[in-house]
């Protein structure tokens, strides 16, 4: 019989999991990338993987502290969204679209290839740069929290540093999009010309917004990185589009669509991940194999995914009112 | 931004703006905008290539001309929206070639579009409040600190509900700019442009399709503007209005202005009639009013 009751635990654990927090910060910043100012950056996967490496590198090869660390991610995010921004945010939406998308593969190809194998660790990636973050939990060991919460002191103090990173992150966006500088973000979503006639330097505007949403994908490799292993392979393009569908299930110019659409997605994910490896135990699925099935739960999410959309197309957390005049 | 009075009767006009003859370039006693030399080409073609033109001070000019004679490309170079493949302009004795739309906006000279850009799903408030000049929340950094903007956004509010209650849209001042009509669109992309106090304002017919119920108060409002010491630069096919308050007028025809003068004077002229009517029309229409006669049908029930 299936084990209902370990498949909605393990789906609860995602609930607070790191990475359901490092996919709602870096579906954050694809909010305020194209929920609010309206660029199409395909290539927040390359953002987050300047996060993971940048922070990865600088302790394993040069033994910076965490904070240098997290700094010189912060920095290498802020170069390739100036090197992704200056050539084209003059230019029509598409083609930050194009060069984003691209970077991104790039900058993957450059951590995959055996050339820098000694600093990247090549395809097979790095890992053993935890030591840092874990000196600095304040908890006792131990275990804490009851049933699918429950967890020993490095998990919580993960757990505690990714919510408040959220958290804090969220705060800031709303504060900065209700501010006159959030009123011009939103005006160049809506006709930059009309902005610009009006003395805003659209395209400076432009570059921060890039900036802000490309830092937050950074800070979200950072804590992707944190409960595993940093390989290549997690950062291809398809991440981007699942932070996409994230951000279109919450609620694209929305804060706390990224963050609870990130939820959504990763207890989902896990719940029909847990219901079909035990359905196909139980024999109930005996024309699939287990490769098989593990593919099917991408598409069982995309099925509920499409579903929210179709009867909620402005997202969970969008304005109806919008939308009408979207069409 | 002081009277709310609806002026009657004919419009005093400004006289006596230009030096020497009413000629295509003539000189003016005190021009705001100076271009020199200005062209543009798209492919083969000259859509725009001016010699020379100065606008006046304080005063209403109307620049028309037929359909494709040059007259929003004009707007969109004198504004930086597009690049010249020649020439030089200066506003207020100030170069603003090469310059970007945004700081030629602000150094006073802002425009209007003639495909209204209105920012849809912002709420019409807002769109009057993003006109707004010189704000401190506008940086990123001090956006964090309401408390160093709160007070100049109540100051832009204030303004904004009084231009929109003087443009008849302060009832709509919390709905999305989208569910505005076109001719309301209109009313609010000038209400804006008011909202930075403009020295010069160029509209690109501001009064195709607002509702003639509409269009005389949107007349009092530019007559209002220049009232308030403002100069006005506006793209107009509706002759009528274009007698009714402008002080100026200038005529573009395939790129080049072919004429200038008073409103009632440049009707007259021979460049005015060949370019509305082309080059082939009949020689024999008969006297002179009559030619006159026949223009001002053909504009007031064709363009
Ligand atoms: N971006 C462009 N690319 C190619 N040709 C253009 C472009 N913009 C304008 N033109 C051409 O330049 C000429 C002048 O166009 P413009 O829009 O300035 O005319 P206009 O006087 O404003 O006309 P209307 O009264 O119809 O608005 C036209 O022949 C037009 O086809
Ligand atoms: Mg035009």
């Amino acid at each position: 019989m299936i084990d209902w009751g370990a498949i909605f635990s393990n789906a609860a654990v995602e609930l607070i999991s790191p990475t359901t927090a490092a996919y709602a910060l870096a579906a954050l910043g694809l909010a305020v990338h194209f929920g609010y100012t309206g660029l199409l950056n395909f290539g927040q996967a390359g953002f987050m993987a300047l996060g993971a490496y940048g922070y990865a590198i600088s302790i394993l090869t040069f033994g910076f502290p965490v904070w240098g660390a997290v700094l010189v991610g912060i920095g290498a995010s802020v170069v390739f969204a100036l090197i992704l921004g200056i050539p084209t945010l003059r230019l029509r939406a598409d083609y930050l679209a194009i060069v984003t998308i691209a970077a991104a593969e790039i900058v993957r190809l450059l951590f995959t290839t055996n050339s820098f194998a000694s600093v990247t660790g090549s395809a097979n990636g790095l890992s053993g740069y935890k030591l840092g973050f874990a000196a600095l939990n304040p908890i006792p060991e131990g275990t804490y929290g009851f049933g699918p919460f429950e967890n020993n002191a490095y998990d919580w103090w993960l757990r505690i540093v990714a919510w408040t990173a959220v958290v804090l992150i969220a705060l800031f966006t709303w504060q900065v999009m209700r501010s006159p500088w959030g009123r011009v973000i939103k005006g160049i979503r809506e006709d930059e010309d009309a902005v610009r006639a009006l003395g805003k330097n659209v395209y400076a505007y432009k570059m921060q917004s890039l900036i802000l949403g490309g830092v937050y994908g950074t800070l979200a490799g950072m804590i992707f990185a944190l409960p595993r292993a940093v390989v290549p392979s997690n950062y291809q393009t398809s991440l981007t589009f699942f932070i996409y569908a994230i951000l279109l299930l919450g609620g694209a110019a929305t804060i706390l669509g990224p963050i609870i659409g990130s939820m959504i997605f990763w207890v989902l994910l896990s719940f029909f991940s847990g219901f079909i490896a035990r359905a196909v135990e139980a024999g109930w699925l005996p024309f699939m194999t287990n490769i098989q099935a593990g593919q099917l739960r991408f598409i069982l999410v995309g099925v509920a995914i499409m579903l929210i959309v179709i009867f909620r197309p402005q997202g969970i957390f969008g304005n109806k009112k919008e939308l009408a005049f979207v069409h | 931004m002081s009277t709310n009075t609806v002026p009657t009767g004919k419009p005093v006009k400004s006289v006596d703006l230009h030096i020497g003859a009413a000629e295509p370039g003539c000189k003016k006693r005190d021009p705001i905008l100076v271009a020199e030399g200005v062209s543009r080409t798209f492919g083969g073609l000259k859509a725009v290539d001016v010699d020379h033109l100065e606008i006046p001070r304080g005063a209403i000019t109307a620049l028309i001309g037929p359909n494709g004679a040059g007259k929003t490309t004009l707007f969109n170079l004198l504004t930086g929206f597009d690049k010249p493949d020649t020439g030089s302009w200066t506003f207020e004795g100030k170069s603003l070639s090469g310059m970007p739309a945004y700081r030629v906006a602000r150094m006073g000279q802002i425009r209007t579009f003639q495909l209204t850009k209105a920012l849809s799903l912002l709420t019409v408030m807002d769109n009057m409040k993003l006109g707004a000049k010189g704000q401190i929340g506008e940086n990123l950094f001090r956006a964090l600190l309401p408390f160093l903007w709160r007070k100049q956004e109540e100051e832009n509010e204030a303004k904004a509900l009084d231009l929109l209650t003087r443009f008849k849209l302060d009832e709509k001042k919390d709905d999305y700019a989208a569910s505005l009509s076109g001719g309301q669109r209109k009313l609010l992309e000038m209400a804006r442009a008011l909202m930075s106090d403009p020295t010069l304002v160029m509209l690109d017919e501001p009064m195709a399709g607002v509702n003639p119920a509409l269009t005389q108060s949107l007349l009092d409002h530019i007559l209002n503007l220049k009232a308030e010491g403002m100069t006005v630069l506006f793209v107009e096919h509706d002759m009528q209005m274009v007698r009714h308050i402008a002080d100026w007028v200038v005529v573009m025809a395939e790129g080049r202005v072919v004429a200038e003068g008073d409103p009632h004077e440049v009707m007259k002229n021979q460049a005015v009639i060949d370019a509305y009517l082309g080059q082939h029309h009949d020689e024999d229409l008969g006297a002179d009013t009559e030619h006159v006669e026949a223009i001002k049908e053909l504009l007031d029930d064709n363009l």
